[in-house]
């Protein structure tokens, strides 16, 4: 794990994101969250948890982006910027970045150094999954259920 | 020399302020909702980098917990997507501004 990639997947991913809050087009910024997200998971598998990056692409890159493409293009009729940016968010967003960034550099107990990483394989995670996280994993499945039949229910067509 | 885990929580927190601005400055309501990804998964990004710099017995608990995180993150995206066609289908607009009424 080096510096130089670290500092180009963050630039690359705060510039993605920064174009995906600020860009007026609804699907160039949707595309553009889809390259933020990309180097999100590129952070992962510099942080060696492989299996989470690729879970990460996907389910973000490969069902949420093709979810919200829909939803851009099902809604289509007004996909510009409304106009009138709220400009009171630019300055809550900078105010909670700078008390984070003074918390975050102001902590003694952050300044740790990177242990010798462990590789976590596939096999691994699946025999935590299903000792330990049993319970979990069944409620994951009962809320993906519920999501399931709530989405279904909201989008049918009203009875008259 | 390798990034320290502040550089990694300094980044996470300028991705969710990102993600806050877009949820709080625009108007559209697909924006709002990259936006709240957008926080999850600098949430995500957190859980993993402290997982990283954990000390040596390293249990896989923070990769457990970004994992169950993923699939909360999709479950809201597609409930919050669903309203978002079902108010369009209403009021025939996206504009978070102009939905007055949750009454149909």
């Amino acid at each position: 794990m080096n510096s130089v990639a670290f500092v180009i997947i963050a630039i690359f991913t705060l510039a993605a994101a920064l174009a995906a809050a600020t860009l007026p087009n609804l699907m160039h910024a949707a595309l553009c969250l889809v390259l933020a997200l990309l180097g999100l998971a590129s952070f992962f598998f510099l942080l060696g948890a492989e299996f989470v990056g690729l879970v990460l692409v996907f389910i973000y890159v490969g069902a949420v982006a093709v979810l919200i493409v829909f939803t851009i293009l099902l809604t289509g009729r007004d996909s510009r910027e409304h106009r009138g940016f709220n400009w009171s968010g630019v300055v809550i967003a900078l105010a909670v970045f700078g008390c984070l960034t003074w918390a975050i550099l102001k902590a003694q107990s952050l300044t740790i150094v990177p242990p010798h990483i462990r590789a976590l394989t596939v096999r691994q995670i699946g025999q935590v999954l299903m000792a330990g996280y049993v319970w979990p994993l069944q409620c994951v499945g009962v809320l993906l259920t519920a999501a399931l039949i709530g989405a279904l229910v909201l989008v049918l067509e009203e009875k008259r | 020399m390798t990034p320290t885990l502040q550089a990694f929580l300094i980044v996470s927190a300028g991705l969710f302020s990102i993600g806050l601005l877009a949820a709080l400055s625009r108007r559209h309501a697909i924006f709002i909702l990259i936006g709240i990804e957008m926080m999850l998964a600098a949430a995500n990004l957190n859980f993993i980098a402290f997982w990283h710099f954990a000390p040596p017995p390293h249990p896989s608990t923070g990769v457990m917990i970004a994992i169950f995180s993923i699939a909360i993150s999709a479950a809201e995206a597609a409930v919050g997507l669903a309203m978002v066609i079902a108010v369009y289908r209403h009021y025939r607009t996206t504009n978070v501004d102009q939905f007055n009424q949750l009454k149909g």
